[in-house]
């Protein structure tokens, strides 16, 4: 079997241009990356590591440019994602998928695209299309098919992928997504066209040594299940964009149906992009952009070629917005052509004989739709009607473990707003140093809710309070053990701490000479040696209402 | 179930009188000069018996060795291959797997049923100790990585593979002329076609080459050879067997077949390979009459067979037998369609009631057919691109690399339908052809379910002719696609089918025989198996043993 896992592409090695081996006429999937792999060098060489421009000048010189495109122009926005489910196994077969196994080690027969092999659906794939469709508030295909979409390329063993092509699973849904406060927030409803099932392709990895040029094939990848959502064009900038994408990857990772890791590939994104002048109804040339690694890539790409685009326009060279595929330049920021369309692709889809229909029935269909998580958008308005603020609102609910971590503590009867404080405060602050998941680190909702009961129960002063909580987070335990090993309960008995006020005084007869000659600010100072007798211990409360009165008391 | 398979046949021995010795030969037939001839002498034919039986009843009462058997068949098949040329390939490990049954038979442990048993494979169906070309260059030296379902099922039932049979270029072609390595000859008259595609499967049952084997019918590519060679041919019910590791032609068309030199034999290996396979999809969970009760038994298809002694008179009497109008009519050789009413009238002997039905959607069924084929093989066939295996052209880029593979790899045929598929299949004429096809498709089986509400079974022709001269139809391929109307209907409508020898009309040596063709509806093999037991065992004067044998090759 080895014999044909590895095998290459060979050209020959007088091959001046290695890329030609890749060039292909029917256009689909992936570009020559040879050819972006020489650029991306070169531009490394010629400048230093790429940086993202973010002075602040720049960044308000962008925003004029932009407020003055957006008076002029409308962009239209539409955006295909392909989430990766986390399957056990392959979508056709029983191999499992490791991101970063060693090339061709997760393959089979199936997946090879070997004669005979047949493909046999993995019912947690339509389980995961199911629960995604329902949560993006679809309409389900109760009777879908798969297709098999046809075109020829290394990574595609069968020479054609296994799709779903005009009966998807789902369709006519919509996506709600909340704007971040700091660009001025708003609700804004996105349309999702529709909802389907397919198959990935294999990976193609470049071998050049410099006098031979290779070209090899990792099946590892190939037969990984996808759903392609694909969106409504109602996105008008690259920041709705960005936040639309964002929402998807907080479902998947609600719904528990993908990692939704941009890096991995697990969320892949390709942009439609076309600007027109405001006030006309046609639409402009669209225009793709796909190698998108990462939300603020999606925002900053597309708000490039909405600019690129209205200075073609501004200058009346709008025929030179042709239909084409552009790739995104991190390096340079920047959008480049990748490929123009020669002519439609014609993939020519045909329903897939190996496979049976898909066939839904309502019984199934309700029982994962009782099963939903409480998803991104309900969570965000049932914290809002807590009476948190947006901008806490977007923070909690953004990651699904912190949720949980809120839901958990406020469920033991924490105050909510408290709740809100201490995990957006110094909990984010400590993940963020010793970049920690919320559910990495050693503190439970359970104690932090007891930290904050302890704190309104005056067992405990704040400042205290949180030392205990920074010992829980990197050590364990609980509020009360730590509480009572370090003796740390807050004196809250006034005849103690009047002992201790009259101790400070004596002790320093001077200082108490100095307030009553009207120097009133040493009082600050009083406050603090009792707190150090005390050991941090005295009621904040008690303490300046007993030192106030002895302060002011004619002895 | 089919414990009697286990053990000296008791009951079945009443039904198969078995003799000790297969007895394989016969006086040359008598031939008259007119046509058609199904009167020969009584005294040189007796009916046809089941090898299968009568080799394990010899087995197991130890009056011959596998060993033994495996040596007579191996000599014979290399006596009669020069002239035939049945098999790509055969194996090394006939005797071995043979003195591995005699060691079993030996320490008195259980054997399978097809114990000693030589099974021949068509070279579409993959076996992983030998190459699987599918008769094509483009898979030369090709060796899987795994058995079909089929063959291991044959394997663990201690059947022994003997290799691997020619035909038409991945099942493509009625004569076995397209096969990429050598044109096999039918055993009956050597400068005729053995038909096909599964040519050299039948070839080998008629030469006695081997027991039985298997084929695949995409539109009559069993049903066809078995008639033109003089051997029962079944194919199944779309779904009976699982079709996992049969290299792909049209997968909603394909089925594995088999073949044997009796009713009996042809059912015990269809009992054998049948039955539900998760690694199939469209292999179906119904069982029906085919019942698998533990492990090593087989269903019990032979339980449905009548014993010749028992046959009183109008032993199928009541039974409803419709013939297909449309099959008799113009177009159809008249030595055919006298030998096909010959059997009409035999079957009414035995009680039948015989009444003329009409499809009107028959004369359809061949156009759907060959667009639908042609466009489920142009996808099929897109993974030989000499990527992963099979052979690769030296090539400069990567469309040079697709091109030469399959301009080198696949031969005219095959060509031309890859050619006729994806062009049935482009945009703008996918509504015109492939769907019109499936329409027709549609109506077909629809046609067929009415004919068989009011049938028990329906009758034909197995091919418009009897078997022709190699390369008579080589270059009119309209005539020789033709040649398939009575079988393509079936496939399309997925309904099972069984061919049998029913006389012979006039040409080679000593005359060719023709086959009769019973179709029934859907999962009901045990009926066909019934039925044609009774018709082969009752048939007078018939004996259809090749004159390559009876002319002196040695027993």
């Amino acid at each position: 079997m080895a014999s044909f896992l590895f095998r290459t592409i060979q050209s020959h090695s007088f091959l001046l241009c290695p890329t030609t081996l890749l060039r292909r006429n029917n256009g689909a999937f992936y570009c020559s990356m040879k050819s972006t792999h020489t650029q991306t060098a070169t531009q490394e060489k010629q400048q230093p590591p790429p940086k993202i421009k973010s002075s602040p000048q720049g960044n308000q010189a962008k925003t004029r440019t932009l407020d003055r495109i957006s008076k002029e122009y409308e962009a239209i926005i539409g955006i295909e994602t392909h989430v990766q489910l986390s399957t056990l196994t392959k979508a056709f077969c029983t191999c499992p998928y490791n991101y970063g196994a060693q090339p061709n080690t997760s393959v089979c027969p199936i997946c090879m695209g070997l004669p005979g092999a047949l493909p046999v659906v993995n019912s947690k794939v339509v389980e995961f299309a199911v629960k995604l469709g329902l949560a993006l508030n679809c309409k389900l295909s109760f009777n879908s098919k798969f297709d098999r979409k046809q075109y020829f390329y290394p990574d595609l063993p069968k020479g054609y992928q296994i799709s779903q092509f005009d009966i998807p699973i789902a369709t006519g849904g919509y996506l709600d997504v909340d704007l971040p406060v700091e660009y001025g927030g708003g609700h804004r409803r996105f349309g999702i066209t529709r909802v389907h099932m397919e198959e990935d392709a294999g990976k193609l990895l470049h071998a050049d040594d410099g006098v031979s040029y290779a070209l090899q094939v990792d099946l590892n990848r190939a037969g990984v299940p996808l759903l392609e959502i694909v969106s409504e064009p109602d996105m008008r900038t690259g920041l709705e964009a960005a936040e639309y994408a964002a929402e998807l990857q907080r479902l998947v990772r609600y719904l528990g149906v993908s990692n939704g890791n941009m890096q991995e590939g697990s969320l892949r994104c390709d942009v439609n992009v076309s600007i027109r002048p405001v006030g006309q109804s046609k639409f402009g040339t669209k225009v793709e952009i796909k190698n998108l690694n990462s939300f603020s890539s999606i925002n900053r790409a597309i708000d490039f070629e909405i600019a690129r685009q209205a200075l073609l326009y501004s200058q009346g060279k709008a025929d030179q917005i042709v239909q084409e595929t552009r790739l995104w330049e991190e390096g340079s920021q920047k959008t480049v052509t990748m490929r123009k369309k020669e002519g439609l692709a014609d993939y020519r889809y045909f329903p897939e004989p190996d496979l049976p229909e898909v066939i839904l029935n309502k019984e199934y269909v309700d029982s994962i739709q009782s099963s939903l998580p409480e998803l991104p958008e309900m969570k965000r308005r049932r914290y809002e009607e807590m009476g948190l603020s947006m901008q806490d609102v977007l923070f909690l609910a953004n990651d699904i473990n912190v949720a949980r971590f809120f839901d958990a503590t406020i469920g033991k009867g924490a105050d909510v707003k408290l709740a809100a404080n201490w995990i957006m405060g110094d909990i984010a602050a400590h993940m963020k140093n010793e970049k920690l998941t919320i559910n990495e680190i050693k503190l439970s909702a359970a104690e932090l809710a007891e930290l904050i009961a302890s704190i309104k129960g005056a067992t405990i002063s704040g400042k205290i309070g949180k030392e205990i909580l920074f010992e829980l987070m990197a050590k364990g335990g609980t509020v009360n053990g730590i509480i009572k090993e370090k003796d740390l309960v807050q004196i809250v008995d006034p005849s103690e701490i009047e002992k201790m006020v009259d101790k400070v005084f004596s002790e320093n007869p001077k200082q108490l000479e100095q307030y009553r000659g009207g120097k009133t600010k040493l009082q600050g100072f009083f406050a603090g040696q009792v707190m150090k007798i005390s050991k941090g211990k005295a009621n904040p409360g008690l303490l300046n209402k007993i030192l106030l009165e002895k302060l002011n008391a004619k002895s | 179930m089919l414990s009697t398979l286990h053990h000296p046949p008791r009951r079945l021995s009443r039904f198969f009188p078995a003799n000790n010795k297969p007895r394989h030969f016969h006086t040359k037939p008598v031939l008259s000069s007119s046509q058609p001839v199904t009167d020969q002498s009584p005294s040189s034919t007796s009916p046809p018996e089941s090898q299968i039986l009568s080799i394990r009843h010899s087995l197991l009462s130890r009056e011959v060795t596998a060993t033994q058997l495996a040596e007579t068949y191996l000599s014979r098949l290399k006596l009669a291959e020069p002239q035939l040329k049945s098999f790509i390939h055969v194996s090394n490990n006939v005797l071995k797997e043979a003195q591995s049954i005699d060691d079993k038979i030996k320490r008195n442990e259980n054997v399978g049923p097809l114990a000693g048993v030589l099974v021949g494979v068509k070279d579409n169906i993959c076996t992983v100790d030998m190459p699987s070309t599918a008769g094509s260059r483009v898979l030369e030296n090709y060796r899987p990585p795994f058995d079909a379902t089929a063959v291991k099922k044959v394997k663990e039932f201690d059947g022994i593979v003997v290799g691997k049979t020619n035909l038409d270029e991945f099942g493509m072609g009625s004569t076995t002329e397209s096969s990429s390595f050598q044109v096999t000859a039918n055993p009956w008259d050597i400068s005729r076609v053995p038909g096909g595609s599964s040519g050299g499967s039948a070839a080998a049952v008629s030469a006695r080459q081997c027991v039985v084997s298997l084929g695949s019918d995409t539109g009559g590519s069993v049903r066809q050879p078995a008639s033109f060679c003089g051997v029962v041919g079944l194919k199944p019910t779309y779904g009976r067997v699982s079709r996992y590791g049969l290299i792909a032609y049209a997968s909603s068309l394909d089925v594995i077949g088999c073949f044997g030199s009796s009713v009996a034999d042809t059912g015990i290996l269809l009992s054998a390979i049948s039955g539900h396979d998760r690694l199939d999809a469209t292999s179906s969970k119904q069982v029906r009459v085919l019942q698998i009760s533990v492990s090593q038994e087989v269903p019990d298809f032979t339980s449905q067979l009548i014993s010749a002694a028992l046959l009183e008179s109008k032993p199928l009497k009541g039974l409803k037998v419709g013939v297909i109008r449309e099959t008799l009519e113009n177009g159809v050789d008249s030595g055919v369609k006298s030998t096909v009413l010959g059997a009409v009238s035999h079957l009414e002997e035995l009680g039948c009631t015989l009444s003329e039905v009409s499809l009107p959607s028959f004369s359809l069924g061949l156009p759907a057919y060959y667009i639908l084929a042609s466009s489920e093989s142009s996808s099929n066939l897109s993974r030989y691109d000499g990527v992963r295996y099979g052979n690769q052209a030296a090539a400069e880029d990567l469309n040079a690399l697709y091109g030469d593979s399959r301009a080198k790899g696949f031969g005219s045929e095959v060509k031309m339908r890859i050619l006729m598929g994806t062009y049935a299949l482009s945009a703008g004429y996918y509504d015109a052809y492939y769907k019109r096809a499936q329409q027709v498709r549609t109506l077909i089986q629809k046609s067929f379910k009415t004919a068989l509400d009011e049938n028990d079974i329906l009758i034909s022709p197995a091919a418009p002719s009897a078997a022709y001269k190699i390369g008579e139809k080589k270059n009119d391929p309209l005539a020789m696609y033709s040649g398939d109307i009575m079988t393509v209907n079936v496939n399309l409508a997925g309904l099972p089918a069984l061919v049998l020898p029913c006389g012979f009309v006039e040409g080679g040596p000593i005359g060719l025989p023709v086959g009769l063709q019973m179709i029934g509806a859907a999962f009901d093999e045990g009926k066909l198996l019934k039925v044609g037991h009774i018709f082969e065992q009752t048939l007078q004067g018939c004996r259809f043993v090749p004159p390559l044998i009876a002319d002196g090759i040695p027993q």
